[in-house]
């Protein structure tokens, strides 16, 4: 089966972080890799990231912490994702984060965790292996 | 150059044909060249050799000079480190004020001289640490600071009239100054023997570090609140602001958007010191922040050019004669994001060629980050190691002798002019937007910053760029070295702690202090002494920039 319109990703920072150069460049390599991409910048909530992941459809919520508060804002926004019936969007992160804390993100619906160095091919290439049909 | 070599231009361009034909091109045609693209990190084309032909431009006393005098290329100073080294100085955070001590003490006794605090993030946004937005983040990222008390904790036996010490604060740095100064007073310290230093560049928050809390006007207006308090006090070792292109780098702007962005946001906050009457002449001393990159020459040339971008700025456009005025003494951090979470002792190398960039550049402070940066806030270990890199570079390697050794390298002086022309190019397009505070609301600089890191994001994606350990000569690796993590209770410790504090303070002492700040907020005068007063009754750095809120508004 064709998709009928380009996978949507909803990009955010959750949490106080305002280093922002992964997600935009992110933005930017995902959108030139044909995807449909809405960066909701930094400073949002969970509530919000869902809010807007419901309201544009979104086939990938992908969250960026670089301040270690990864721990507490990516499985409260799986959680909140699984509330709202939306368990089978694809759950991506990236920053600064301890190997140790892969398992943790990964039990809580996160399909991949990507850390420093990672480029924009490989991320964008998981997307399309894994997104929802 | 005019003109320090005896051949003249005509001769140079023959010899030089003569080469080309016969010398580089038989060698061409045999071997070629590994790659079609040399070019700087900032991608500034690469010539295969320099000459006095490429420095024609340029005249030895109008644009070199000497070292601390106009346009103060070659330095800032006349002595540079033959007065004095370069001070090291140590930007640390802990999760506590009382751990943040602990690592002070033992940086000082390491070798140390400027303490700067890394406060965690709800601090930097001015939120406490009991704030429904800081769930998550106390502690994380640096230390929480809550009140005068932690500060007084934090600085407990180092006395504020011998040790520079300062913070990264910038939309809140009016409460951050004023906590310092108060933990100084009780240390029985008169305000004019206080080294205090904040950030307080507010203006690059809004698109290159993303602490901003009030709209730009306001926090425009809050930060100059500090320059005319120290300017006003004749506050001579309170650098009330560092003008930043460090984070505008970090965020994954060019060399170029560093120093051009820096410069049109350094406009705009003179501007507004001059605006309320004060002369330019009695500006605070000038300190700037950029980053020692891996590109050697391209770095030590962007920090040639911007010390003589500042001094003509200054003196063209503000008619500033004071030398002390027109120097810009610069502060050198380090590319920190070049540091690969692969193979992360290969940093330590990384940190060394940063530390050779800082001297040769003629840094009068500086400070390399650690060798595990991508993976979690620095062990003692590691903070020690950086340490030691720099003191082997400023020790060990005779680079303290004479000013600006690698001045009059054809190519270096070429690079420095060619930055310093690109950066007004760009400088001159936010001039003709209105201005810094214009362009943000643009959202012009964000944009640009945008587009160049995803240029440079390309580079190594592709290849074309070569990372040791991450696109080349990888290993597999387990977990290669110690890092820090943060108590997850650390958080609860910290909201019982806030709270305690606000059930044992002068409630009303208090109250009619954040009066006082609503009311300078509302009628625009400077809000610096009504701070002093609140946070003096210990009020909280969430409580004073509340009511900064309830008069500016909030800005995402």
């Amino acid at each position: 089966m064709t998709r009928q319109r380009p996978i949507k990703a909803v990009l955010a920072k959750p949490g106080l972080d305002g280093h922002d150069r992964g997600a935009h460049v992110l933005t930017l390599g995902l959108r030139d890799a044909g995807m449909e991409v809405i960066y909701l910048g930094i400073r949002t909530t969970a509530e919000l990231i869902v809010q807007a992941a419901i309201e544009e459809d979104a086939d990938v919520v992908a969250l960026s912490c670089l301040s270690g508060a990864h721990e507490y804002h990516f499985p409260r926004v799986a959680e909140l994702l699984k509330e709202a019936g939306m368990a089978d969007v694809l759950l991506i992160g990236g920053g600064v984060i301890p190997a140790e804390d892969v398992p943790l993100l990964q039990a809580a619906g996160f399909k991949a965790i990507f850390g420093p160095g990672t480029t924009i091919q490989e991320i964008a290439a998981f997307i399309y292996e894994h997104v929802r049909e | 150059m005019k003109k320090p070599y005896d051949s003249d231009d005509e001769a140079i361009r023959c010899a030089q044909q003569t080469w080309q034909k016969e010398c580089l091109e038989p060698e061409l045609s045999v071997t070629g060249e590994w790659t079609n693209r040399f070019e700087t990190y900032s991608g500034i084309p690469v010539q295969r050799v320099y000459t006095p032909s490429d420095t024609d431009n340029m005249h030895y006393t109008r644009d070199l000079g000497f070292p601390g005098q106009f346009p103060f290329a070659r330095g800032d100073s006349a002595t540079m480190y033959r007065g004095a080294p370069p001070r090291i100085y140590a930007y640390s955070g802990c999760p506590t004020a009382e751990q943040t001590n602990a690592r002070y003490k033992h940086l000082l006794a390491q070798g140390a001289k400027e303490l700067i605090i890394a406060p965690d993030l709800p601090t930097q946004i001015g939120y406490d640490s009991d704030h429904p937005m800081a769930k998550g983040e106390v502690s994380k990222i640096g230390c929480p600071i809550n009140s005068l008390a932690d500060v007084e904790v934090i600085f407990e036996g180092i006395p504020l009239d011998k040790v520079f010490v300062g913070a990264q604060a910038n939309a809140n740095s009016v409460v951050m100054l004023a906590m310092i100064i108060a933990a100084g007073e009780k240390q029985g310290v008169s305000l004019e023997q206080m080294k205090v230093l904040v950030q307080n560049d507010v203006l690059k928050e809004y698109f290159a570090r993303g602490t901003q809390i009030f709209p730009p006007k306001a926090g425009l207006k809050l930060s100059v609140d500090c320059m005319e308090f120290a300017a006003k006090r004749h506050l001579k070792f309170i650098v009330p602001i560092l003008y930043c292109g460090y984070h505008i780098r970090e965020a994954g702007g060019s060399a170029v958007h560093e120093i051009a962005f820096t410069l049109s946001n350094a406009a705009a906050y003179v501007q507004e010191f001059v605006n309320r009457g004060l002369s330019v002449d009695e500006l605070p001393l000038p300190r700037s922040l950029f980053v020692a990159g891996l590109d050697l020459f391209e770095e030590v040339a962007k920090h040639r050019a911007f010390r003589r971008m500042w001094a003509r700025m200054l003196k063209e456009r503000f008619g500033a004669i004071n030398p002390r005025v027109l120097a810009m003494t610069l502060t050198c951090g380090s590319q920190a994001s070049l540091f690969t979470a692969q193979q992360p002792r290969n940093n330590l190398v990384r940190g060394t060629i940063q530390a050779l960039v800082q001297v040769l550049s003629g840094a009068k402070a500086t400070y390399i980050a650690t060798m595990d940066e991508a993976l979690s806030i620095p062990t003692e270990e590691s903070a020690t190691l950086a340490l030691r890199t720099m003191q082997i570079v400023h020790n060990e390697c005779g680079l303290l002798g004479t000013a600006d050794p690698l001045g009059g390298s054809y190519y270096l002086e070429s690079l420095t002019s060619e930055l310093e022309q690109r950066a007004m190019k760009l400088f001159d397009e936010i001039e003709a937007m209105g201005g810094a505070v214009a362009a943000i609301e643009q959202g012009y600089q964000i944009g640009q910053i945008a587009k160049e890191a995803y240029r440079q994001s390309a580079l190594v994606g592709s290849g074309d760029r070569t990372v040791v350990g991450v696109n080349k000569f990888q290993m597999n690796e387990t977990i290669p070295i110690e890092i820090t993590r943060v108590d997850r209770k650390e958080e609860a410790r910290q909201v019982e702690k806030v709270r305690c504090l606000r059930a044992k303070r002068n409630c009303a002492a208090v109250e009619k202090g954040l009066e006082q700040v609503r009311l300078a907020a509302r009628m625009g005068t400077n809000v610096m002494e009504p701070v002093l007063q609140a946070v003096g009754a210990y009020a909280t750095m969430g409580e004073v920039c509340d009511a900064l809120r309830e008069v500016y508004g909030e800005y995402r």
